[in-house]
C-alpha cells in the first residue's frame, strides 16, 4: 500500500543528486501539460469539455492535496472537505462584501484558510489513525453546521447566491468562459507543480518516514507534531484553491461544498486513482467525474453502477488504477532485467 | 439562538418531561444502532460504514411485513431477522475479503454498499417517502406524567432498547459465547488454534450488529418517515455516539447515545438551527480532552 512497498517505480536513492534534474523535468512536464490544456479551446468549441476540465481542476487540486495527507503522511482525514468549502465561502464572501480585486481576495482566502487550518490542525494531529479521522470529521461538520445556521452571513442552506463579482484584472476577465478555463488550468498546473515540489523535497521524505515509522522519525530528532501540522496547513491551502476554482465556476458557494461527503469523495478519488503515485489522485478525479457524467446519463440508479465499480477496485485490483499500472510496469521491467 | 425558550422549558415540568422522553427515544434508537457498530469494531476491527443501511432495511422490512400481515410483532421480527441474515451474507461474501487490508479498503467496500443499498431500496420500494403508521395496539390515550405527554409506544421503545442493552451486557460478560467473542476480539489467532471457527464468530457478530440496527429501524418505522438514504444521518450520529463513548465499549455506547439524544432534544429548543452543530461541538470537546472517548481503553 505504501510507496515503499509498492515496488521500485520510484527509488529512494536520488534525493540529492537527481533532485535538480527532476525539478527541471517536472517543470517541463507542467509546461507541456499547460500548453496542451490551453490549446484545447482553439481545437474544440465544446463548452461541455471545457466545463469538465474546470471541474477536474477544482476536484483535482482538492484530491491531490488530500493525498499529501493520506498517501504521503499516513494521515487519513475525513474532514479535508472543510477547507474546500472554506475556500469557496471565504472567496465568495470577500468578493461579494468587500469588492476587492480578485488576486487580493485569492491571497486573503489563503491566509484565512492557513489560520483556521493551523488552529484545527494543532488539535487534530495529536491524535492517531481512526481518532484523527473522526476528529477531523467532527470539525468539518461543525463548520458545515455553522454555515447552515449563520444564515444572515452565509445564506444558510440556500448557499451563497447572487453570483460572485469578477472584475477584470491584468486583462483577465473571469466572466469570460475561456478566460476562466485558462485560469483554472493555470491554477491546477501551478498547484500540482507546487505539491510535487513539496512531495519531492526533503520535507516530503520526512513525511514518508513519519508515515512508515513515526517513532523512528522522532528518535532521529524530527518534530513529528510540527511536520504533521505543516503538511496539514499546506494541504488545506491547496484544497482551498480547489474550492475557489469551484466557487468561480458555479459563481456561488453551497453548504454541500463543506459537507462530509466531499471528504468522502476525496478519499474515494484517491483510492480510485492510487495513493502511491503523485498523479494517482488526478487520474481518480478524471475517472470519477467521467463515471458520474456518463452513468447518470444512462440510468437513474447510478449508485448501483458506481458501487459495483468501487467494488471492482477494492476487491479486484486492491489498489488505485495508476498504482496498479505503475506496479505492473515495474514488475515487467524487473522481469526484463532478469531479476 | 433562542435561549429564552430553553430556559422556559427547563422551568416547566411538563415541557421537561416531554423533551426528556423525546431525548430518550432518540438516544435509545441511536444506542441500538451504535452498539452494533461498536461491537463490530471491537471484535472485527472494522469500521462498518454501511451500518446505517441495516437500520434502513430494518425499517423497510418491518413496514412490508406489517402491511402484509398486520402484526406488529411480526414486523419487528422481520426487521431484526431480515437484517441479521443480510449482515451475515454481507460479512461472509464481501467484508471477510478485506480483513487485514488497509482500513481505507474496508471503508471503500462499505461506501460502495451504501450507494448500492440505497439504490436497491429505491428500486424495490420507490424513491418517495413512506410511512408504516402507528400499530392499532398503540393508538391509545397517551400517558400524562407531571403534565408532560408520553405516548405509550415511546415507553415500549425505551423498554426494548433497555432489555437489549442488559441482555448484551450480561451475555458478553457471563455467557460462554460472550467469552469466546471477547477472546476472539483479543487474540483471534489463539482462539482459532483452540479449534473455534473464528469465521463463524465474525459472521455471527456482524449479523448480531446488523440485527440490532435492523431492530432499531423497525422500532423507528412507526414514528419516523421512511426514505432511501434514511440510514445516513443515523449512521453519522451513531458514529458520534461510538466515538464519544469509546470505540468497542457497550456502556460507552449507552451513555453516549443518551447524552446525544438529550443534547438533540433540548438543543432543538435553545439552538434550533445549530442542533447538529451542538453534537459535533460535544464530540470535538470529548475527543480533544480524551481521544479514546469517555469509556474507551487507551490504545496500546
Amino acid at each position: 500500500m505504501t510507496e515503499l512497498e509498492a515496488g521500485h517505480a520510484q527509488g529512494l536513492a536520488p534525493v540529492r543528486g537527481g533532485s535538480v534534474l527532476q525539478r527541471y523535468r517536472d517543470v517541463l512536464i507542467a509546461l507541456i501539460a499547460f500548453a496542451v490544456l490551453a490549446s484545447l479551446p482553439l481545437l474544440t468549441g465544446s463548452k461541455a469539455l471545457l466545463d469538465f476540465v474546470i471541474r477536474c481542476s477544482a476536484y483535482g487540486l482538492f484530491a491531490t492535496s488530500l493525498n499529501l495527507l493520506v498517501g504521503y503522511t499516513g494521515l487519513t482525514s475525513f474532514g479535508h472537505g472543510m477547507f474546500f468549502g472554506l475556500g469557496a465561502y471565504s472567496f465568495g464572501l470577500i468578493m461579494q462584501k468587500l469588492g476587492v480585486p480578485i488576486p487580493v481576495a485569492f491571497v486573503a482566502t489563503l491566509a484565512i484558510t492557513a489560520l483556521i487550518a493551523a488552529v484545527i490542525g494543532a488539535i487534530c494531529v495529536r491524535l492517531k489513525e481512526i481518532y484523527f479521522a473522526f476528529v477531523t470529521l467532527a470539525f468539518q461538520m461543525l463548520i458545515h453546521s455553522t454555515i447552515l445556521s449563520w444564515a444572515s452571513f452565509t445564506g444558510g442552506d440556500q448557499g451563497l447566491r447572487g453570483g460572485i463579482p469578477r472584475p477584470v484584472f491584468l486583462g483577465i476577465d473571469l466572466a469570460n468562459h475561456v478566460h476562466l478555463y485558462i485560469a483554472s488550468c493555470a491554477l491546477l498546473i501551478l498547484g500540482l507543480l507546487a505539491m510535487r515540489q513539496i512531495a519531492q523535497s526533503p520535507f516530503g521524505y520526512t513525511l514518508r518516514m513519519i508515515r512508515d515509522n513515526a517513532a523512528r522519525a522522532s528518535f532521529l530528532g524530527i518534530d513529528v507534531w510540527r511536520a504533521k501540522l505543516t503538511v496539514f496547513v499546506l494541504a488545506a491551502l491547496f484544497a482551498a484553491m480547489g474550492g475557489m476554482v469551484m466557487a468561480l465556476f458555479v459563481s456561488g458557494a453551497y453548504p454541500e461544498f463543506a459537507y462530509w461527503t466531499i471528504s468522502g469523495e476525496g478519499i474515494f478519488i484517491n483510492m480510485l486513482g492510487g495513493v502511491s503515485t503523485f498523479l494517482g489522485p488526478m487520474v481518480g478525479t478524471v475517472l470519477l467525474l467521467l463515471l458520474n457524467d456518463t452513468v447518470t446519463r444512462f440510468t437513474e440508479y447510478h449508485g448501483i453502477v458506481l458501487g459495483v465499480v468501487i467494488l471492482f477496485f477494492a476487491l479486484g485490483l486492491r489498489k488505485g488504477l495508476l498504482d496498479f499500472v505503475a506496479e505492473w510496469f515495474s514488475q515487467r521491467r524487473d522481469a526484463g532485467e532478469g531479476r | 439562538m433562542d435561549l429564552d425558550a430553553l430556559a422556559g422549558c427547563l422551568s416547566s415540568s411538563a415541557c421537561l418531561v416531554t423533551q426528556t422522553t423525546s431525548g430518550l427515544i432518540i438516544g435509545m434508537l441511536l444506542f441500538l444502532v451504535a452498539v452494533g457498530l461498536t461491537l463490530i469494531f471491537g471484535v472485527l476491527k472494522v469500521v462498518n460504514f454501511s451500518h446505517g443501511a441495516f437500520y434502513m432495511f430494518g425499517a423497510y422490512f418491518a413496514m412490508t411485513a406489517y402491511q402484509l400481515t398486520g402484526s406488529f410483532a411480526l414486523a419487528m421480527l422481520a426487521g431484526a431477522a431480515g437484517t441479521a441474515i443480510l449482515g451475515l451474507i454481507f460479512e461472509r461474501v464481501f467484508m471477510s475479503r478485506v480483513y487485514g487490508a488497509d482500513v481505507l479498503m474496508q471503508l471503500l467496500v462499505c461506501y460502495a454498499f451504501v450507494l448500492i443499498f440505497d439504490d436497491v431500496v429505491r428500486l424495490i420500494w420507490g424513491p418517495e417517502f413512506k410511512s408504516m403508521g402507528m400499530p392499532s395496539a398503540f393508538q391509545v390515550m397517551p400517558l400524562f406524567i407531571a403534565g408532560g405527554v408520553v405516548p405509550p409506544y415511546y415507553l415500549l421503545l425505551i423498554g426494548v432498547a433497555l432489555v437489549a442493552a442488559v441482555v448484551l451486557g450480561i451475555g458478553l460478560s457471563r455467557s460462554r459465547i460472550g467469552k469466546v467473542i471477547r477472546a476472539a476480539a483479543q487474540n483471534p489467532g489463539m482462539v482459532s488454534a483452540l479449534g473455534i471457527n473464528t469465521g463463524l464468530i465474525y459472521g455471527g457478530v456482524f449479523a448480531l450488529g446488523g440485527m440490532l440496527a435492523g431492530l432499531a429501524g423497525a422500532l423507528a418505522a412507526p414514528v419516523r418517515s421512511l426514505t432511501p438514504g434514511m440510514g445516513f444521518s443515523v449512521l453519522i450520529e451513531s458514529f458520534i455516539v461510538t466515538v464519544i463513548g469509546g470505540m468497542g465499549s457497550i456502556l460507552g455506547a449507552l451513555i453516549g447515545a443518551l447524552l446525544l439524544g438529550l443534547i438533540r432534544s433540548f438543543g432543538s429548543l435553545g439552538f434550533p438551527l445549530f442542533t447538529e452543530g451542538l453534537m459535533y461541538l460535544f464530540m470535538v470537546i470529548v475527543l480533544v480532552s480524551k481521544p479514546t472517548g469517555l469509556f474507551g481503553k487507551e490504545a496500546a
